[in-house]
């Protein structure tokens, strides 16, 4: 073999190695979450852990139930408050923006996605949070604070990925409809916004991903009790923040039950990753 | 209303067509026709006022977030504040703005090579539909998914405790150089195949081999595109807490680099986003938060005004072609 083969097999080697390592990253992910935390589960129980509504180590009784709700409950009202909001703004750059306005805005909703979390937590603590406070029941550090926060976060989520599905959709559509007398919103919201469903729909479920595993945000804002919250200005407690709160001094079980934690919200995560890439396969067979 | 206007219509047209039912129904129609144009314009207005509340309420959070963050925290930048020493006085953020900068350096050192590398692979060399491509994609997408506190349990798990890094530098930007991972390829991915083929062909055609047409026609014109992902990169690295909190772990201090050489990897350290989430959580400090608060969203405003540079310079090179 020559010497300019020899160079370009071993780069070629050294690209696979490259391209390799993230199916190792995942590999080592998988290996070390689940057995950490399986353990931990086979030692509770598996219904007991999932479906047990008492978190209490100090007594060795670790029933995640009230975080798995608080994690949902958190997450469904961030696509309450975020979705509405993030896809009127994706038709807005899309459809009606000026070029001007478009060049300001997208920028600054980049901006929106760069904002560390820390910085939302404590933006939610020094003003959300007083202004729950002040005009509801409650302390403030509660489910509603986490929603609204949260909503805010997953914006730019929503927003970038409706707006290219908006903008991909075909000119005649649009044009179609016009030809049909319709106006330029009716147009808009009756042929464009149908025609972009699945890849709002992908926008959406990258939304709850990014929501489900938020953690320092919620933390700073949400009470963090392990309680089934019995109204939207009771604290809750999410699985991310379980994780955080008890892992600086867990130790034995506790620390498993944590991992195991982990765990549950790795599946989460998984299955939502399945469901986005379904709904992008369907769009794209389109 | 309604009825007012009907007898004023049936006042006004009795004496034009008294016995021709053919104009009247023509005629209530036209009325129908109004109506409903009228409450089409009203539902129009209706939906493009929302639409524009939307981007509204989208644009005052951002301004309003920037601004509350802002006003409060530049009075707070005073030089205590960036003395060399961290003390529980002056909670100085030297440190920990210099430790960000080691972690990020770091991270991005192992992931860039790996990011670059893999996407080289998957665009240039891989067969079409291969297998192996397959796998790697949605390994991808998985990591992409995966939130950063699971980042920060398996490298407590992984990096921590089983290859026994302790709390350190190193199990840190371990940990966040597997979490940017996706984004450097992605990018990458995205800027090599928007470089026209006509550039490899050209390369080939000189008699260049695979490497040598990669590294010396395909890859110079991606570099704005490369570098807008490696500036995404570096963000989520500069504001990134929740995976480092049980890798770095939070000790304000510099790792001694001169006493300890490269041992001083294996320190512990406290970056920006998590000295400030200790701030935060502690609320003893409230002004300084706001103020480190007002040094991590400038780094990561000139971050992005950087990515936005290098983005439009990469549209503006491919235009050029």
């Amino acid at each position: 073999m020559s010497h300019p083969h020899i160079k370009e097999g071993i780069a070629k080697a050294l690209f696979v190695g490259a391209a390799g390592i993230s199916i190792i990253a995942v590999a080592l992910i998988c290996v070390f979450l689940f057995a950490n935390g399986v353990p931990a589960i086979a030692q509770i129980g598996l219904p007991e852990f999932l479906f047990g509504t008492t978190w209490r180590p100090a007594n060795d009784i670790y029933g995640i139930f009230p975080m798995i709700i608080g994690s949902i409950y958190v997450t469904g009202g961030a696509i309450v408050v975020g979705v509405p909001t993030g896809l009127l703004c994706a038709i807005f750059l899309s459809r009606f923006a000026s070029g001007k306005i478009a060049a300001v805005l997208k920028p600054g909703v980049e901006l929106l996605a760069g904002i560390p979390s820390v910085v939302y937590g404590f933006f939610g603590l020094v003003l959300i949070v007083p202004f729950i406070r002040a005009n509801m029941p409650g302390n403030g550090l509660s489910l509603l604070a986490a929603a609204v926060l949260l909503g805010i976060m997953i914006l730019p989520t929503i927003i970038t990925v409706a707006q290219s599905a908006l903008d991909a959709v075909p000119k005649k559509y649009y044009e179609g409809a016009l030809a049909l007398g319709a106006d330029h919103e009716r147009s808009v919201f009756r042929v464009i916004v149908p025609a972009a469903t699945s890849g709002i729909m992908a926008g959406v479920v990258l939304g709850v991903g990014r929501a489900i595993g938020e953690t320092m945000a919620v933390i700073m804002v949400a009470g963090n009790q392990p309680l089934i919250p019995e109204s939207i200005f009771n604290g809750v407690r999410t699985m991310t923040a379980n994780i955080v709160l008890e892992m600086g001094y867990a130790a034995d079980l506790h620390r498993g039950a944590l991992v195991a934690t982990g765990v549950v919200l790795f599946v989460f995560i998984l299955l939502i990753t399945m469901l986005f890439n379904v709904i992008k396969k369907r769009g794209e067979m389109k | 209303m309604s009825p007012k206007l009907t007898i004023a219509y049936e006042a006004g047209s009795a004496p034009a067509a008294p016995t021709d039912s053919d104009d009247r129904i023509d005629a209530l129609f036209a009325v129908a026709e109004t109506r409903q144009r009228k409450t089409r314009r009203v539902v129009s207005a209706l939906l493009r006022s929302l639409v524009y509340l939307g981007a509204l309420i989208t644009t005052a959070v951002l301004l309003f977030i920037v601004g509350y963050i802002l006003v409060n925290g530049v009075p707070y930048l005073t030089p205590s504040l960036f003395a060399w020493e961290y003390t529980s006085d002056n909670v100085s953020l030297m440190p920990a703005l210099v430790n960000t900068l080691l972690m990020a350096a770091l991270s991005l050192a192992l992931a860039v090579p790996v990011g670059v590398g893999s996407a080289i692979y998957l665009v240039e060399y891989a067969p079409r539909g291969s297998r192996f491509v397959q796998i790697v994609r949605t390994t991808t997408e998985t990591l992409q998914g995966i939130p950063s506190i699971i980042y920060g349990l398996f490298g407590m798990l992984f990096f921590v405790t089983a290859l026994h890094w302790n709390l350190s530098l190193m199990a840190g930007a371990c940990t966040l150089a597997i979490m940017v991972l996706p984004v450097v390829m992605r990018t990458t991915e995205e800027a090599l195949i928007a470089v026209p083929d006509a550039y490899r062909e050209g390369g080939f055609g000189l008699g260049a081999g695979r490497l040598r047409t990669v590294f010396r026609c395909v890859l110079p014109s991606a570099v704005p595109g490369i570098l807008g992902g490696v500036i995404l990169a570096l963000g989520r690295c500069v504001g990134e807490v929740a995976a480092l909190i049980f890798t770095a772990g939070s000790i304000a201090q510099i790792p001694n680099f001169l006493e300890q050489g490269g041992m001083a990897l294996f320190d512990s350290t406290r970056t920006l986003a998590v000295h400030m989430y200790v701030l935060a959580s502690e609320g003893l400090h409230v002004n300084e938060t706001y103020a480190t608060a007002v040094v991590l969203l400038v780094m990561v405003v000139l971050l992005n005004l950087l990515a936005t540079f290098a983005a439009k310079k990469m549209s503006k090179g491919n235009q050029d072609d």
